[in-house]
């Protein structure tokens, strides 16, 4: 095992299924005999405010935030909660965006604006954005919940263990308790698979830690 | 329920460090465990109930959880309670004097610091205790040190007649790691013993210890000399010699990896040998502790006047690495490397907010319509939210339960521009339970002015849903008594006329009940009786929906606060005599909204219908 450490940033807002995105990801970096750290601030950031989660694994690992700048993957579960965290990733780092916009009240009062396009704005910063309708798929496949799913699925070819690996991490945990769900959660996991692949075939070259 | 709790010895698992203290407790043979929730300490409690053959309960307050854990140690039983640091300030007129008594059964608190503060109201560092109270502090940096100090705080406090305290911080509890668990010890309670001279602290008795508990922190200064806990990391690059403790640790092993380190577990009383004997091998030496300078100053103050600390470091908040980097380069007179490749952007804040139907929104919204006549004096809870948009109706928050004492010394204290106003306390059920009650209790006493206002949404809120006394269940979920409001403040003496209980989705009733009672002078009680929508006590109602072509835009249902209606278009009307109207035509997200239907009752031209077909009646 390299000495290198996998710095992998989860961001939305409350209720949108950071933390359990985390986890998972996290559990899979444990059972591949990596050290492992996850980091969150719960508390009042649960209500409907920003989540962010830091999940750090390598052979080992001390401080268990990331520090700014060093981040390989950005997942973001809502669009301007990838700009607000764009700045974390490294060089040549990838920010996969799941593009649903979630307006919230301080906005809808007028008392902010919403950007009209995140990911314009960190392209033209230069960052290396994969961005694709989550929820769209997750509607197709019948459940809203999918989107965890299909954003690990989106990440999984970018990881420096195989995408079976954290594939199985997630079905796994539906095969005990809700085995009706393994299929849908499968093809979740690959349509997010697709859907990264063709957004990078689209894109420059990235350099990801694959 | 945590992994932890069926895991079998040697395993190893990904436990946060609250999962990971509490089974450190269980194995330690604790008996009795008490706690008030309190971020980020909660999940230990909850974690630790669900372990067999172990007393756990929610006590209604840190100073009772505490007391009740020094019973089981006077019995002989190792007992322990977990509490925020704020909670420790509740608990400190117990702590200040059986650290005089001491122990029988081994007596740990662990105290969780908000460094950074995600969720307090102050950032105070909860080591000054140790030196306050003569107690010895050790200071886990990750999930797996949490586990092992738990266990082993139990056999330091009853080998030196100690409480011990566990100061742990958010990067502890809330940081999941990889955790190897291992067996419990077998419980052993001797049973309680009377002993006048050692349990009765009046002053004969108090006078007679307080020399033990001195000489005990002398021998545990030699202890902590010599502690496994305390470990002199070499490194090669001898510049700087760091001295650390907690998570602030894992910052500078990332930092500097080449430093050499003193890591203090066992952090008070502060090892002075070990503190010497790195400061020779280095040119510079610096203390890397969050948040208060507390062992720069025993290290000055001990005579090594040239260490560095506060005046390299900040603080406040978290030593991260990206703030310890520029600090100690900078001292170095080294370039500092740029830190990031890509801009900030800071799209717009997303402040945390109510939940939809949330019945605190009732009360806020009818608050808001008579800002101009109230001072509104808060409390701590979900309900602080009613400090921000869109009601702007919170006037302030200190501590715990202080919205009644508050508003009596501001109805005390009225200038000529407020003579008029009403004073309003806002607290909830837990808080009022957990140190409200004395607050109302002089209000009556005193004859304060002060209508209050008990949001009992039957659980506590902003900590994630924890039982107490008036929720009818215990920690586990079990059936428990179930404190009646009406029936306690009219026992603490508000006239029951003036004690109302009212649907706070009903907001004519909210707003003309609250205008009733401050337009009448002394004290009075609104009760509002709405489960929290997360409790297991909340019905879901049907959804409703917008029905474009009637929405005029007037905005009133934005003012509710609920996050399920949203702005579909806004547009700028003028009207015939010149002045713009700002219109927002609004749409309700049916897959968020539950009914609680106040957004109904804040709509002007009925245009909020149930966004399904309403059943007819059978």
């Amino acid at each position: 095992m390299t000495d290198i450490i996998t710095n992998i940033l989860v961001c939305g807002t409350g209720g949108q299924g950071v933390m359990t995105a985390a986890e998972i990801l996290a559990q899979a970096a444990i059972t591949k005999g990596f050290d492992c750290k996850k980091s969150e601030v719960a508390g009042m950031a649960q209500r409907g405010g920003v989540v962010t989660s830091h999940v750090r694994f390598g052979k080992r690992v001390w401080s268990p935030v990331i520090t700014p700048g060093t981040a390989d993957i950005l997942v973001a579960f809502e669009v301007a909660e990838g700009s607000r965290w764009a700045d974390m990733l490294r060089p040549g780092g990838i920010a996969m965006v799941n593009t649903i916009r979630l307006v919230p009240p301080v906005v809808s009062m007028g008392l902010f604006k919403y950007p009209d396009d995140p990911v314009a704005q960190m392209r033209a910063a230069g960052v290396t954005v994969y961005d694709f309708d989550a929820g769209a798929i997750a509607r197709d496949l019948g459940d809203l919940k999918l989107v965890n799913t299909i954003m690990l699925g989106a990440i999984a070819d970018f990881l420096p263990f195989p995408a079976s690996e954290l594939e199985e991490q997630i079905v796994g945990r539906f095969r005990e308790r809700k085995p009706a769900m393994v299929e849908v959660n499968k093809r979740a996991f690959d349509a997010g698979r697709e859907a990264a692949r063709q957004r990078a075939a689209g894109n420059s070259p990235m350099a990801a830690n694959s | 329920m945590s992994a932890a709790v069926k895991a079998m010895p040697q395993s190893r698992l990904l436990l946060s460090g609250n999962d990971a203290i509490a089974r450190g407790v269980w194995e330690a043979g604790v008996k009795v465990a008490a706690a008030y929730p309190g971020t980020p300490s909660t999940e230990i409690l909850e974690s630790l109930s669900q372990y067999p053959d172990l007393y756990a309960e929610w006590s209604v307050n840190e100073k009772v959880a505490l007391e009740v854990a020094i019973g089981g140690s006077m019995s002989g039983a190792r007992s322990f309670c977990a509490m925020k640091h704020v909670g420790l300030n509740v608990a400190s007129d117990a702590f200040m004097t059986v650290t005089v008594a001491g122990v029988v059964g081994g007596l740990v608190i662990a105290v969780a610091d908000d460094v950074g503060m995600s969720s307090s109201q102050n950032e105070q560092d909860s080591r000054f205790w140790g030196r306050f109270a003569h107690v010895p502090i050790l200071e886990p940096a990750d999930s797996q040190e949490a586990y092992e100090m738990a266990k082993y705080a139990f056999e330091l406090s009853e080998a030196y007649n100690t409480p011990v305290l566990l100061r742990l911080t958010t990067r502890v509890c809330h940081v999941k790691a990889v955790v190897q668990v291992g067996e419990r010890n077998p419980i052993q309670i001797s049973g309680f013993k009377s002993d006048a001279r050692r349990w009765v602290m009046t002053p004969a008795n108090a006078k007679g210890r307080l020399p033990e508990q001195i000489a005990r922190e002398g021998k545990l200064q030699e202890l902590a000399e010599a502690s496994p806990l305390n470990v002199l990391e070499p490194g090669s690059d001898r510049r700087i010699g760091f001295v650390t403790s907690g998570p602030a640790y894992m910052h500078v092993r990332e930092s500097f990896p080449d430093a050499p380190v003193l890591k203090l577990g066992f952090s008070y009383p502060v090892p002075m040998a070990l503190i010497e004997k790195l400061a020779a091998q280095v040119d510079h030496l610096v203390v890397v502790e969050e948040t208060e300078p507390l062992m720069e100053h025993d290290i000055k103050a001990a005579g090594l006047l040239t260490i560095h600390g506060k005046d390299l470091l900040p603080r406040l908040g978290e030593l991260t690495p990206n703030i310890l980097i520029p600090a100690i380069k900078t001292f170095l007179g080294e370039p500092i490397p740029p830190a990031t490749t890509y801009p900030k952007f800071e799209p717009f804040p997303r402040p945390p907010t109510m939940c939809a139907a949330c019945p605190h929104m009732g009360v806020y919204y009818s608050l808001a319509r008579m800002r101009k006549k109230v001072q509104i004096s808060g409390d701590i809870g979900c309900y602080t939210l009613g400090a921000g948009h869109p009601w702007n109706a919170l006037d302030t928050t200190i501590s715990m339960g202080a919205s009644m004492g508050i508003a009596l010394g501001m109805d005390k204290a009225r200038s000529e521009e407020t003579k008029d106003k009403a004073v309003v306390a806002v607290i909830g059920d837990s808080t009022f339970l957990h140190m409200g009650m004395q607050g109302m209790l002089d209000i009556v006493y005193n004859r304060g002015n002060v209508t209050t206002l008990i949001l009992d949404n039957r659980t506590t809120g902003m900590t994630g849903g924890q039982n107490h006394a008036g929720t009818g269940k215990g920690l586990k979920g079990d059936d428990a008594p179930r404190v009646d409001f009406v029936k306690l403040v009219e026992a603490l003496g508000v006239a029951p006329e003036r004690i109302r209980k009212i649907d706070p989705y009903m907001l004519p009733v909210v707003f003309k009940t609250i205008k009733q009672e401050i337009e009448t002078p002394g004290p009075s009680v609104i009760i509002t009786d709405r489960p929290c929508v997360l409790s297991e006590f909340y019905e879901k109602i049907k959804p409703y929906r917008v029905v474009d072509e009637d929405c005029t835009g007037c905005g009133n249902c934005i003012n509710v606060g609920c996050p399920a209606i949203t702005v579909r278009k806004s547009e700028s009307k003028t009207r015939a005599d010149g002045k713009v109207n700002e219109l927002k035509f609004t749409t309700i997200d049916t897959a968020m909204c539950t009914g609680c239907h106040m957004c109904v009752e804040s709509c002007g031209p009925k245009a909020i219908v149930p966004a399904q077909p309403v059943a007819v009646a059978e």
